[in-house]
């Protein structure tokens, strides 16, 4: 999603989010990751304001302290960003992929089933298709992309072929490099 | 009760995370950057600790895959597509330094002048702001102007071209100093 991406150019406009939505938001985030329930008050604090950056091709930011903290495309879920999740990584499910997949997550590629599935990677959780991920890698500390499963983890186990994670948002893609000026 | 805050509590503590300075990735990962070697020195530099943890172990991994000869072939077209993206970076970054900032002296007419300045965006200088803080710093208007080939430029009004050298030393200290450049010109035509 992020691959072509430039902050500077894609800001179609931004502006204050009302209170009411921001309540809005809240609730839809903690629907989604219900972990993060604990940490909310930390992720979006009531205080402080949430601004909204809509950007070229349907992509919504949310940013608090100018840190961009989720994205949305169109009116679809609300994605963690990779600093987020590297704050709070149990907060998210969490799929773990070998280490021959790291060099070609980093370059933006969509993640394999076998790569999910070999040795040194791991599918801890049972997921349904369409769940936004964390993306950790083999004797990483740190998760390395967001994705969306594009199967249930029961499907990528047993067929074992194609696109089980579409890659979303990686390490150094434009949106990691981006950073919002007040 | 402790038995179960521990699960909970995973979830509410904030991992700090380090990133690399150079390559602003997560250390462990500098190794699928092109700036390897950059982001070890800084890295040993600022988080011994952490360095030490992640390299003692890779070097001797490495060793040992360099030893053993079936995938040396492979590693050595990576080393030098890498080493030429590391080349690249540098390139980018002289050729920065080595741009030019030109502080010219318009003459509008007899008495009055405008300013004009060029080049701060090849300091990472957000052009906007800059026009507002010298319209701020000098009580003058001051805007973002195309130039005839497409490139922007701060117009200042008035002649602020000294005041103008010593402000941008002073609030960006990126901005080598000799590389600004004071120039004057008259308006020929009439």
């Amino acid at each position: 999603m992020f691959k072509k991406f430039n902050i500077k150019e894609d800001i179609a406009n931004r502006s204050l989010v009302k209170s009411s939505v921001q309540r809005n938001i809240r609730s839809k985030i903690l629907e989604q990751y219900n972990k993060l329930e604990p940490v909310i008050d930390e992720v979006l604090p009531k205080k402080s304001s949430l601004i909204l950056i809509k950007c070229h091709e349907h992509i919504n930011l949310l940013t608090v302290n100018n840190e961009i903290m989720f994205f949305q495309h169109f009116d679809g879920p609300y994605y963690p960003t990779l600093r987020l999740l590297h704050k709070y990584p149990h907060a998210f499910p969490r799929v773990q992929v070998d280490k021959g997949a790291i060099k070609k997550i980093l370059s933006g590629a969509n993640i394999m089933c076998p790569g999910l599935t070999s040795r040194g990677a791991r599918l801890d959780e049972d997921l349904p298709a369409n769940t936004i991920v964390g993306v950790f890698a083999e004797g990483k500390e740190h998760a390395l992309a967001i994705g969306l499963t594009k199967m249930s983890t029961e499907d990528i186990k047993n067929i074992n072929k194609d696109i089980g994670v579409e890659n979303v948002h990686y390490l150094n893609d434009p949106l990691w490099k981006s950073s919002i000026e007040s | 009760m402790s038995e179960q805050d521990t699960p909970t509590t995973s979830v509410s503590t904030s991992v700090q995370v380090i990133y690399c300075g150079v390559c602003s990735l997560p250390p462990e990962y500098c190794e699928y950057g092109p700036t390897l070697s950059k982001c070890k020195e800084w890295l040993q530099e600022r988080h011994s600790e952490l360095f030490d943890k992640l390299y003692s172990q890779t070097n001797i991994e490495s060793d040992v895959a360099t030893l053993s000869l079936e995938n040396k072939s492979t590693n050595d077209a990576e080393d030098k597509k890498k080493a030429k993206e590391a080349a690249k970076i540098e390139r980018e970054l002289q050729k920065k330094m080595a741009s030019k900032v030109t502080i010219t002296r318009i003459a509008r007419n007899k008495k009055k002048s405008v300013t004009n300045v060029s080049g701060l965006q090849n300091f990472d200088i957000d052009l906007k702001k800059a026009a507002k803080n010298f319209a701020s710093k000098f009580a003058c208007g001051s805007s973002v102007v195309k130039n005839n080939q497409g490139i922007d430029e701060i117009v200042v009004q008035g002649d602020v071209s000294d005041d103008l050298y010593e402000y941008i030393l002073e609030t960006w200290p990126n901005v080598p100093e000799d590389n600004i450049e004071l120039t004057e010109e008259k308006k020929s035509k009439k």
